[in-house]
């Protein structure tokens, strides 16, 4: 039997990106015990990779903004699948969670009479992004993370989490997991816990997610028994570098665009305009002379097809390539360096500016950018309660990435750091005010952490197995090739015969060495919760018969105005089931999809829908 | 519509020679990889791991010069592995790969980097102001950019701590850890002490606990920082003139420069400065079998910046010439 530690908290985070670190601010403030873990160091995590900014109808550049409009904006940009009530807190508070970062140290480009600077993005109507040039996230993680620092909230770091663990009636109590620099395990004893693990692009080959974005929340969540919905929907960004392979999939900020850039493919046309999509054609322009006199007044003519949202442009690119219309290296083209001033480039895109020449050895001052969709963001995730965060497991709450129904099938740039701190706080408080109200002891339950151990080690017992990352990159190739931008009935069976082929091999893990910083280890830890996401996603794809957002079905090609009424709920029939071979992880082969209503919006808001048709 | 997979056109081999081992010692091992066009170092790295050596230890997460996880020392010098393109070392030699040396090691490239987040809990944070009316009737803080320019220079620290490692006020003297903060710390200073909006004061810590006096501007923080924060011109000098200007009489500040002149030339200056004095070795550094290169003696811009030392002194309380 392994020994363990144990700590006792009120409130437990797992993940320190914005929604985890904003989440322990308050619960930090409510006077509860509250303890932050992640699995890399604090200030890494994936929020630092955010650039372009944070939307917030703050109205500083065009005083007509306000939350109405980008409550609208990001509706129409979910294609109004998404949950109404969190888009409308989310458009309410974002402003005043910018103006509260600002308190807090955060210093944003400005206006010239000293507000905080807003840039345009697609799907925004306004110029909405509060940026600090383009390393926004950086900004905004590392402001959460000195107040956090400064308000002495408990930080465990480089620490992986296996499993929640729960009371005999089934509310959370806690979670197990393990330091990776020593490999030895640690139980949080919880009253309640938060989830804000963020993303599952890492499942993908060509990804701007790094090596934590392995859905170990949604996964965990799934195996506790709780809701996922719309898991299908799976954001690809339009534009990724491409070249070298080295770097493909790195984010190409939507700043570009929203400063003045342009797609064009090989025979050098702005291909942008034969793809304006009709839900959007009202307000886009229908020439470059048009396109071209908006940026600098959104009045004198309509937005540029460049900026309609990120699931109509990635599409758009993945035809042009597939129509031969690419680039060398299988990307478009994009273009900045003919459209603004050397020093305005270096001086509004400098990471870009820097990213390009040092990786690519590409001055984007003086040539095109090659580009093309990367595997970027899961709008799906676990199902939350809008106001509180909870999902529907007693105890457990979700925020951030994680949590799904926020961005409809599709979001908005910038409305994800936005969510990360208007939903970070409210989980902070939902979870701190469980946390306070919840009676009698909280118990651990020794069988649960030892099975959660037991099966996180078998892979040192074996002498002869699977190489964790043969199957991770055999992973990666299946989803990309199969369950990608473009997805088609028939290939998403494939997908699920592999997926379950890889689950099979999965259980035969094995790895060297010992457990102290043990990157082959810490993969093989990951995987349950990789093979579990990318299942979901799959099956959702499958079950959703349409396409919409971030889930494009060649073989039903249009939007069907039914299916704007359901998610497609993911639940495991028996959660506390051991599967064989797996040594604790409920069989994911339970799984059940099922439609289930999406929340009707209230008529005043509905009308916010027909006064601009 | 199954995606076409693109794949990498091989490019010869390259030969990585990496640090291994944890605090009880190790060694440097050697691998062969295949090697494709424009990778940097942390793709080989990930091939290692992958195909020879699953448990080869090292931090990583952007793998775009934006976390800064993957500092190590190649060839001798700080860098990030991310940001390290193959093709700029020298073609056909082995490349060499330690981890930070001003660190304890956990395991292979991965270092105990906590000291610095011990540190980042002693800079007293912003104390912003009060909002005026108008601010309040705007709804925001207003701040010119021209006033938020200089200390948005120093949040562009994506914490590599490259600066700490190589800084040989602590690289050298492992004792100067308890009362230094180091570049790092430096800059968050500065730049909280240039927050248009700040209140706070904390330039007495900064002498008495911080060691801002130890600095003795050598600028080799300046050149390992992968972000390019002037760091040494920009925050470190300007902190020290705000400190004498709060602790020193000017008059006195005057007379004590020209005693110190007349004290010390600057050959004796140059011969006491910790650059250039007996490389204090740490036991680490036997036990580890293999003395790792350090970044002085490299060549290149670093060791230009050392060649000549400024006339002031650790620990002296004289503000710098500059």
């Amino acid at each position: 039997m392994t020994e363990y530690e144990t700590h006792d908290y009120d409130v437990v985070i797992i993940g320190a990106g914005g929604a985890g670190l904003r989440a322990a601010i308050e619960s930090r403030a409510m006077g509860l015990r509250t303890a932050l873990v992640c699995k890399s160091l604090l200030g890494k995590a994936h929020t630092v990779m955010a650039e372009g900014g944070v939307a917030a109808a703050l109205g500083n550049v065009y005083a007509e903004d306000n939350w109405e409009v980008h409550f609208r904006d990001t509706m129409r940009g979910g294609k109004m699948l998404n949950n109404w009530r969190m888009a409308q807190l989310h458009a309410q508070e974002s402003p005043d969670r910018v103006r509260e970062l600002e308190q807090w140290g955060a210093l944003f480009d400005r206006t010239a009479d000293g507000l905080i600077l807003q840039r345009d993005f697609g799907g925004h109507r306004y110029a909405r992004l509060a940026h600090v040039g383009d390393r926004t996230g950086l900004e905004i993680i590392r402001t959460l993370q000195q107040k956090a620092v400064a308000d002495g909230i408990d930080v465990f770091m480089e620490c992986k989490v296996l499993r929640l663990l729960h009371d005999p009636d089934g509310a959370v109590s806690g979670v197990v997991g393990y330091w990776r620099p020593t490999g030895a395990f640690v139980v949080f004893q919880a009253k309640s816990v938060v989830l804000a693990t963020g993303g599952v692009g890492k499942s993908w080959m060509y990804t701007s997610n790094s090596w934590e974005s392995t859905g170990d929340g949604h996964a965990m969540a799934l195996w506790a028994g709780a809701d996922l919905i719309d898991m299908e929907c799976i954001q690809f960004h339009p534009t990724g570098m491409v070249w070298p392979l080295s770097v493909r999939g790195l984010l190409v900020t939507e700043g570009v665009r929203g400063d003045g850039g342009v797609l064009r493919n090989s025979e050098g046309q702005r291909f942008m305009f034969d793809y304006i999509p009709p839900m959007f054609a009202t307000e886009t322009a229908d020439s470059e002379d048009e396109a071209d006199k908006w940026y600098d007044d959104h009045t004198a003519g309509r937005r540029p097809p460049e900026l309609l949202p990120r699931d109509e442009v990635a599409r758009s690119i993945n035809a042009e390539v597939k129509a031969g219309r690419g680039s060398q290296h299988g990307g478009v083209f994009l273009d900045i360096a003919s459209r603004r001033t050397p020093e305005d480039i270096r001086r509004r895109l400098p990471s870009m500016y820097h990213q390009f020449k040092e990786l690519a050895g590409v001055d984007i001052t003086a040539e095109a950018m090659e580009v093309g969709p990367t595997c970027h963001y899961i709008m799906g995730g676990v199902r939350v309660d809008a106001d509180s965060a909870a999902t529907t497991v007693a105890g457990l709450f979700a925020a951030g990435e994680v949590a799904g129904g926020m961005h409809g099938s599709n979001r908005l740039g910038g409305n994800s750091l936005s969510d990360l701190i208007v939903f970070g706080r409210r989980a902070g408080i939902g979870a701190g005010q469980f946390a306070a109200g919840r009676a009698g002891a909280v118990t651990v339950d020794r069988g649960q952490v030892e099975a959660a151990i037991d099966a996180a080690l078998a892979p040192f017992e074996r002498e002869a197995g699977e190489n964790p990352y043969d199957i991770q990159s055999d992973l990666q190739e299946t989803m990309q090739s199969l369950v990608g931008i473009i997805r088609t009935g028939s290939e998403l069976e494939e997908a699920l015969g592999r997926i379950e082929e890889l689950e099979d091999r999965a259980t035969n893990l094995a790895v060297g060495g010992d457990p102290r910083y043990n990157p082959g280890w810490n993969l093989a830890t990951d995987l349950p919760s990789m093979l579990t996401v990318s299942r979901c996603t799959t099956l959702g794809a499958l079950e959703r018969k349409e396409s919409r957002g971030g889930q494009t079905r060649n073989d039903y090609p249009q939007p069907d105005p039914e299916l704007v009424k359901v998610n497609f709920v993911e639940r495991i029939a028996h959660p506390d089931a051991a599967a064989p071979g797996t040594g604790g992880t409920p069989s994911v082969r339970s799984i059940s999809v099922t439609p289930e209503p999406v929340p009707v919006m209230p008529e005043e808001l509905q009308a916010l829908f027909e006064e601009v048709h | 519509m199954a995606e076409e997979i693109v794949r990498g056109t091989q490019s010869g081999e390259v030969t990585l020679r990496i640090w291994r081992g944890d605090q009880d010692g190790g060694a440097f091992e050697e691998y062969v990889m295949p090697a494709q066009e424009g990778e940097v170092v942390l793709d080989v790295i990930h091939r290692v791991q992958a195909t020879s050596a699953p448990d080869l230890a090292c931090r990583w997460n952007c793998k775009a010069g934006k976390c800064g996880s993957c500092s190590a020392e190649i060839n001798g010098r700080p860098s990030l592995m991310c940001m390290t393109r193959m093709d700029t070392l020298p073609p056909g030699e082995t490349v060499t790969v330690a981890p930070m040396r001003s660190f304890p090691i956990i395991r292979d490239l991965v270092t105990d980097v906590s000291f610095n987040y011990e540190m980042a809990k002693r800079i007293p944070p912003l104390l912003p102001r009060s909002r005026t009316e108008d601010e309040e009737a705007a709804g925001g803080y207003r701040m010119a950019q021209m006033d938020v320019d200089r200390s948005q220079e120093f949040r562009k620290c994506i914490e590599c701590y490259l600066c700490q490692n190589v800084c040989h006020v602590t690289r050298d003297h492992e004792e100067n850890k308890t009362a230094y903060a180091g570049p790092r710390y430096f800059i968050r200073s500065a730049e909280l002490e240039m927050h248009p909006l700040d209140t706070n004061d904390r330039r007495q810590l900064l002498q008495e606990e911080q060691g801002l006096g130890k600095c003795n501007i050598t600028k080799c923080c300046t050149e390992v920082c992968p972000e390019h924060i002037k760091i040494t011109d920009n925050a470190i000098i300007p902190l020290k003139e705000r400190v004498v200007d709060a602790k020193y009489d000017p008059v006195a500040w005057l007379g004590r420069k020209i005693l110190n002149r007349t004290k010390r030339t600057a050959a004796e200056a140059a011969v006491s400065a910790p650059a250039q004095g007996p490389a204090a070795v740490r036991p680490s550094e036997e036990v580890r079998g293999v003395p790792l290169p350090h970044p002085h003696d490299t060549g290149g811009a670093v060791a230009a910046a050392v060649a000549a030392p400024p006339a002031t002194f650790p620990g002296d309380d004289a503000p710098p010439d500059a």
